[in-house]
């Protein structure tokens, strides 16, 4: 293969794909940390003393609330830098954490809701931390909504730049609401007060549970921004393609 | 500063003046957003039994709800009369502080809004048998809620009305960004007319802080709106 076939091979997968060496990495990574975890959730951890079976839902339920909220100021870090320097990588970068975010936060609500059934016998109760929770969730699906509207990217960007950065601020309502209304949802299990409610290995696999679930969310990120970038690369050929196409077609 | 500061209060005062003459020549709130709420007032009479005591206590969530209700109407109609006659480019054009705009954008909506929660006032009085008590707590707390209402809607409404799907995407992003105000706005409330037990002022004291970040995310983020939009 001549250097020339090599370079525009090389160019045609940097176009069509969205994995890299380092991606890849992070993929077997993200696998064997999901696996060591699932190992210790249902494998080595015991059941907790008050809690008893239903603390193994609390393995999935922290991590993706806290990756969510991680996300959510990703996605509004990412809405002001976009207002700021209009820069396209953020706008991207945005969309792909506020998608996310609605994955981990969807996640989230279904684990609560499981462990809501067990713990209170019912899958919802009208509690404050339930309730701006899923309030959240909304505000993110409008966001999302926004993003999905047709416009040009510089509108969309901005819309959705403001969107994001609107919805973030209703993150510490969601975050104290537990102090500030009397909830029925349990304090919070980490950084509630300077001693930690749970230890041994309970402890170990949430804490754990924060690294592998980071890890999805990293590789999950990088993947969506990438097929973003793509898309928009995409759509900018074809709009060459249509101005090279009606510029043919007023010299004929 | 003061010259920025100056101009930005009269740009403010222009154009909530200029909604709120539109506003009387059309007369869209009297007509139609002021017999919706009472509309919804008979209904929630209607829907709870008001022998049981149900109304009356469930008054102050259906007040921020029927607020919430009309607001969406007031802020859709405030800027969808934007989208027609080249109003919006003339105000990108007019040389007003982007800032200006919104805050007179936000001033003729929370006018607006006092009417309704007036109206509703005297509803809650008259049909759900409310007696007014702590009505200190009750003025600040309306005002603060009213604010955020406002602004919150004055930054949406430019939002939703450049959006294909207008009418659908203002409730879908408005109402859980209001979420805040309704809760506490309700609260204060519940408290002030004796429903709760508790501090109400620090819910009034929430719905300050949120109406100062609602006023100051639009007062940011107006300019960018405005071009894009």
């Amino acid at each position: 293969m001549t250097d020339l076939a090599a370079s525009a091979d090389q160019q045609q997968r940097e176009t069509t794909s969205t994995s890299s060496r380092g991606t890849r990495i992070l993929g077997v990574v993200t696998v064997v940390s999901m696996a060591i975890l699932l190992m210790f959730t249902f494998g080595i951890t015991s059941p907790d003393a008050q809690l008893g079976e239903s603390i193994r839902i609390m393995y999935v339920h922290v991590p993706t609330i806290s990756l969510t909220y991680v996300l959510m100021i990703l996605n509004a870090v990412c809405g002001v830098w976009y207002l700021a320097k209009r820069s396209e990588f953020a706008d991207l970068l945005a969309h792909a954490a506020g998608e996310l975010a609605v994955l981990f936060l969807g996640f989230s609500i279904v684990s609560g809701a499981l462990w809501g059934r067990i713990t209170w016998g019912a899958y919802w109760v009208w509690d404050a931390r339930l309730t701006t929770t899923a309030l959240l969730f909304l505000l993110y699906v409008g966001y999302l909504a926004v993003r999905s509207v047709p416009a040009e990217p510089q509108a969309r960007g901005t819309r959705s730049a403001v969107v994001g950065i609107a919805a973030a601020l209703l993150i510490p309502v969601v975050h104290k609401s537990v102090d500030w209304w009397s909830s029925l949802h349990q304090q919070r299990t980490l950084f509630g007060t300077l001693d930690p409610k749970i230890g041994g290995t309970q402890l170990f696999t949430l804490m754990f549970s924060f690294v592998a679930f980071g890890f999805l969310a990293a590789w999950l990120l990088i993947h969506r921004f990438r097929v973003a970038w793509l898309a928009e690369r995409v759509a900018d050929r074809e709009l060459d393609a249509a101005i090279a196409q009606r510029r043919e077609e007023a010299q004929r | 500063m003061n010259a920025v500061l100056r101009s930005v209060g009269g740009d403010a005062i222009a154009v909530a003046g200029k909604d709120l003459r539109l506003e009387a020549r059309s007369r869209v709130a009297m007509n139609q957003v002021l017999p919706f709420v009472l509309a919804v007032v008979l209904l929630f009479g209607f829907a709870l039994d008001p022998d049981s005591g149900v109304l009356r206590r469930a008054t102050p969530g259906l007040f921020w709800v029927t607020v919430l209700f009309a607001a969406i109407l007031l802020i859709q109609r405030s800027f969808a009369v934007e989208q027609h006659n080249g109003v919006a480019d003339a105000l990108r054009l007019s040389g007003m502080h982007p800032a200006g705009i919104f805050l007179g954008k936000a001033g003729s909506l929370a006018v607006q809004l006092v009417a309704v929660e007036l109206l509703m006032a005297g509803c809650a009085v008259v049909f759900y048998d409310v007696r007014l008590r702590g009505p200190l707590l009750l003025m600040v707390s309306a005002a603060a809620a009213t604010i955020a209402i406002a602004a919150a809607g004055a930054v949406y409404g430019p939002l939703a009305a450049g959006l294909a799907v207008r009418e659908t995407a203002l409730p879908l992003l408005l109402v859980p960004v209001l979420a805040p105000v309704l809760l506490s706005s309700t609260r204060a409330f519940q408290i002030a007319l004796g429903d709760a037990v508790g501090g109400g002022w620090p819910w009034a004291g929430m719905l300050g802080i949120v109406a100062a970040l609602y006023v100051t995310l639009g007062v940011a983020v107006w300019g960018p709106l405005m071009e894009e939009t």
